[in-house]
């Protein structure tokens, strides 16, 4: 048993929900008892899809147990198939249904049903949800991909493989990269899971090699594509200017096409705005990242190169990614936190005091807690993270989007000298509230520094305040320390209350005065 | 206007005569899991811990979206490949994760050991856990178990499991003198509005359960009165019948009529003198229907859908119909405790279909065919229906805000009211 307060990934049929609702004509039954369908609202309300995922679920009850769930699950499979009439069906099982063995692989056989059924076995006390929709998709790759007669073609095609639904921005993604095959020269074959159909998926061996963007999702199946049809994989995932450049020449190299036209795109305004005076106040800033494997690895890359942060920790919550992950780790010189333990990563997150972090929802909510600025750039992600505007993070115009989104809560930008100078202007304080607002006194209270915590997307319950380490630590403040502390402008107060705290704790001091905070201040100062 | 203007607006078909529509198939609806949500809110120092799957964690945090808490008081031991190999096995891990967690929180008096569908299927016997742990971490910690399984409990009869059991831990009450529960959780501000009417209508012991801290546990026994605020809580209410406590059956208190007739039970059987009473509930009641009146106009004459979701079904059905003149074409509901509800669903007119259970399918295809003005269900079918066109107000909504009694009775008309004012304001 584990202890689990928050998760970073469902179970693995909620993997091959997210590949079953990504794709067309395609029906998933699963044997579950009722309770389960709380997973479609992932679906309609996070990604605010306007369909029910394509998903019939047995619901069975206890009472049921008793009698036979084996007929219920009959019965579900042919009414599923006659009211949705799917190109193919995907059967399986939940945990509990996994439990009790009913076989929905072998029943669904048994009905003689005139479409082909994909059974799929995803241990739900062994795997988690990267894994389950890894599966489904190779399940059904190798289901239908079948060896063709290459059509004739002036131009290389390839297959883009790895979007499915609730992707983090694999929408945009796929849109932008399409974009980008095209000028390079190459013609896209069939993309699946997004959008693709049973019978699309006949058709990927009528390409000369794969993308592979999101290879949590598609790792398995490009590899085993390798080998039936001898299809090579773009293993570069295009997130960052860099990497986007890296990505245009490893398929020029693989087609021998010129990546001129590509590498000259109009729309990489990235590099010069990181270039751009403003931006100095960037360098060194200190930026923790967490999410899935291959997204943090590119964040790293993107953050040191492309931002001139440094990247003071990073890690990720997929066991199966963290050989690249620990490599990455290795390359910015600092430790891989590889755990889907969210109060491990909030703990890192203390002790590092990042600047920024750059994280999954949850580490959005580590974030907004302690006050440090904070952009999403993996899943799990939550309702905000799913904008209507065209947002990618791949390609050019992905680059243009990290800056904006990374920089924006850092929130200061040029004005961050201007803080300094005015910090002590009778206006610009903390109680002061905002001008622009016109509401007089509209501020924080001047004692306290913990941040207000904001009810999350969905809403529904009342925030609950962080308990009080100070009080446990033994630690107190002199009334001159305080008053000094007030003196700090209120938007890094909480920062350099920490700061001290934890240099007054590292060196065993248990009041706090006036020149702990400055010894605080250059220790942190490196 | 009379004292008490309780007299439906419509002819009413008994319901005994009436047919109960009951499906069997797909249910579209949470299991008893869900009530942690609200329930770890109101306990204050109560910690629920799932025994369970993946799937169970990922499903509390997905249906309430409450990820900003540091550490919530909840949590899930999720149960792996090993732990299902043998059940002592099983026992020590429970014993070992419960021992870690009161090491992180302990500040908690009661925790619940929340039975789940896995756990039930491999029969994990949690109660005897709850007994072990007890006496080995009591008096200062009180160990409960409840299932909360889908097999088993549907949405908000979590609460009602957890009520059963958690009564097990209150005393009985030795005194000779009749005294007030409210059964259900409200919010905060709910209870304290009611307290004050109780305490203006001159009723001298009146307390609410479940507590806000396990250590204020009110006494109950036969000498007690309880109220239902919840319709959903019928095992709990066999429990205090079965202590002797009696139930002051009455509408359950959403809008004006409803709070009216629920108070007025209680007035009546503590012998208030009527004229008080109506002294006492005037002022409130009189901005319930003026606060009701604004958004009647915009509600009168619409029909309106309820997909099974809380059980909540009939009192508000009875409520949108009787306060503000709705149009009620189909009540959904995932158990129709006839005992308790039935003084709603007879208020009900006769066309209106009483469903019970559930074929999702199918009822979406007689949703569709009806085309109401305004559908309520559940946040997996909310998205899918307005993008067909229809109106629609999610039903959790209306579990997780406060719409009991006279001073929520307008923003429980203004949940029903803005998904149509929004349909009216859109053009795009």
């Amino acid at each position: 048993m584990k202890l689990s307060v928050w998760t970073y990934e469902g179970p693995p049929h909620v993997g091959a929900m997210r590949v079953a609702t990504a794709m067309r004509d395609v029906h998933y039954l699963l044997h579950a008892p009722q309770g389960d369908t709380y997973a479609d609202l992932l679906f309609t309300m996070i990604e605010r899809r306007n369909a029910r995922p394509p998903v019939t679920y047995t619901t069975f009850q206890a009472r049921d147990l008793g009698t036979d769930t084996a007929d219920l699950f009959k019965e579900a499979a042919t009414a599923a198939y006659e009211r949705f009439q799917p190109q193919a069906m995907l059967v399986g099982a939940s945990c509990t249904a996994e439990l009790i063995q009913d076989d929905p692989g072998g029943l669904a056989k048994t009905l003689g049903l005139p479409i082909p059924v994909v059974p799929l076995e995803l241990p739900s006390y062994q795997k988690k949800e990267h894994w389950g929709a890894a599966e489904t998709f190779f399940q059904l790759v190798r289901t239908f991909a079948a060896r063709v007669e290459r059509t004739p073609a002036a131009r290389p095609r390839c297959n883009i493989l790895g979007p499915v639904a609730l992707g983090f921005r694999h929408r945009d993604d796929l849109i932008e990269i399409t974009r980008l095959l095209e000028t390079i020269g190459v013609d896209v074959n069939v993309t699946a899971p997004l959008g693709a159909s049973p019978a699309d998926l006949t058709r990927l061996g009528d390409a000369d090699f794969n993308v592979v963007l999101y290879p949590e999702i598609a790792g398995v199946t490009a590899a085993w594509l390798e080998k039936a049809f001898g299809q090579p994989s773009v293993k570069t995932v295009p997130i960052g200017t860099g990497a986007t450049r890296d990505f245009i020449a490893e398929i020029c190299a693989l087609t021998g096409l010129d990546p001129a036209a590509a590498l000259a795109a109009s729309h990489q305004h990235q590099p010069w705005w990181s270039r751009s005076v403003d931006s100095n106040y960037l360098t060194g800033k200190r930026v923790f990242i967490f999410g899935d494997g291959t997204h943090v690895v590119c964040a790293a890359r993107v953050a040191a190169e492309e931002m001139g942060f440094e990247v003071v920790g990073l890690g990720c919550y997929n066991r199966e990614f963290a050989r690249e992950v620990r490599a990455a780790a290795e390359r910015h010189g600092c430790e891989a936190l590889i755990t889907d333990d969210y109060l491990e990563v909030e703990q890192r997150i203390t002790e590092l005091q990042p600047e920024l972090i750059l994280g999954t929802q949850m580490e959005r909510h580590i974030a907004k807690r302690q006050n440090i600025a904070c952009a999403v750039i993996s899943a799990p992600a939550h309702v905000q993270d799913f904008p209507a505007r065209y947002s990618p993070q791949m390609g050019f115009e992905g680059a243009n989007v990290l800056f904006d989104t990374w920089v924006h809560p850092l929130v200061m930008g040029l004005e961050e000298h201007l803080l300094a100078m005015f910090r002590d202007d009778f206006e610009f304080n903390d109680t002061a509230g905002p001008s622009h607002l016109g509401q007089a006194g509209g501020g924080r209270p001047a004692h306290s520094p913990e941040p207000e915590l904001a009810a999350d997307s969905l809403g529904f319950a009342p925030a609950e305040p962080a308990a009080d380490s100070r009080v446990a630590a033994g630690l107190s403040w002199t009334p001159e320390a305080e008053k000094e502390l007030i003196k700090i402008p209120f938007f890094v107060r909480g920062k350099a209350r920490r700061n001290t705290e934890v240099y007054a704790r590292q060196s065993g001091v248990s009041r706090i005065e006036i020149e702990t905070i400055y010894d605080a201040r250059s220790h942190f100062a490196r | 206007m009379t004292v008490l203007d309780l007299t439906p607006r419509t002819a009413i078909q008994p319901a005994a005569r009436r047919t109960v529509l009951r499906e069997r198939g797909q249910r579209e609806v949470f299991c008893g899991l869900t009530g942690i949500v609200w329930l770890h809110r109101k306990i204050q120092d109560a910690f629920f811990l799932v025994v369970g799957s993946r799937t169970c964690a990922h499903l509390i945090q997905s249906a309430a979206g409450v990820m900003v808490f540091a550490e919530p008081r909840f949590a899930t031991a999720i149960m792996e490949e090993r732990d299902l190999a043998g059940m002592a096995d099983a026992n020590e891990e429970l014993d070992r994760v419960v021992s870690e967690l009161l090491a992180r929180r302990p500040d908690i008096r009661v925790l619940f050991l929340v039975g789940s569908c896995p756990s039930e299927v491999i029969k994990l016997d949690l109660s005897r856990a709850a007994q072990r742990l007890s006496g080995r971490y009591g008096p200062n910690l009180r160990v409960v178990n409840y299932s909360g399984s889908g097999i088993e409990t549907t949405f908000t009869q979590g609460e009602d499991a957890c009520l059963a059991a958690l009564l097990d831990e209150v005393p009985v009450d030795p005194s000779t003198e009749a005294s007030l529960v409210v059964v259900g959780t409200l919010p905060d501000i709910v209870e304290d509005q009611f307290q004050r009417l109780f305490d203006a209508m001159g009723l001298p012991r009146v307390a609410f359960f479940p507590p806000r801290r396990s250590t204020q546990m009110p006494a109950i026994g036969p000498n007690t009165r309880f109220l239902l605020a919840q319709p959903f809580l019928g095992e709990t209410t066999q429990k205090l019948e079965g202590r002797g406590a009696q139930r002051l059956a009455a509408l359950f208190p959403f809008g004006a009529n409803g709070t009216t007739a629920w108070l007025r039970a209680a007035a009546e059987a503590f012998g208030v003198d009527m004229a008080r009473f109506e002294a006492v509930i005037a002022p409130a009641r009189d901005r319930a229907r003026r606060s009701l009146e604004r958004h009647r106009g915009k509600l009168a004459g619409k029909s309106i859908f309820f997909f099974p979701d809380s059980q909540l079904e009939p009192s508000l059905a009875r409520f949108v119909a009787e306060e503000l003149d709705m149009r009620v074409l189909e009540v959904g509901t995932p158990y129709l405790n006839r005992t308790l509800v039935g003084c709603e669903t007879d208020r009900l007119s006769a066309d209106v279909v009483l469903s019970e259970g559930q074929d999702v399918d199918r009822q979406l295809d007689r949703c569709r065919a009806a085309r109401p003005d305004l559908t309520v269900c559940g946040l997996g079918l909310a998205n899918p229906l307005e993008a067909e066109g229809l109106a629609t107000k999610w039903s959790i909504e209306l579990v997780f805000s406060p719409i009991h009694g006279f001073d929520q009775a307008g923003d429980l008309a203004g949940l029903f009211a803005r998904p149509i004012t929004r349909h009216d304001l859109l053009r795009v």
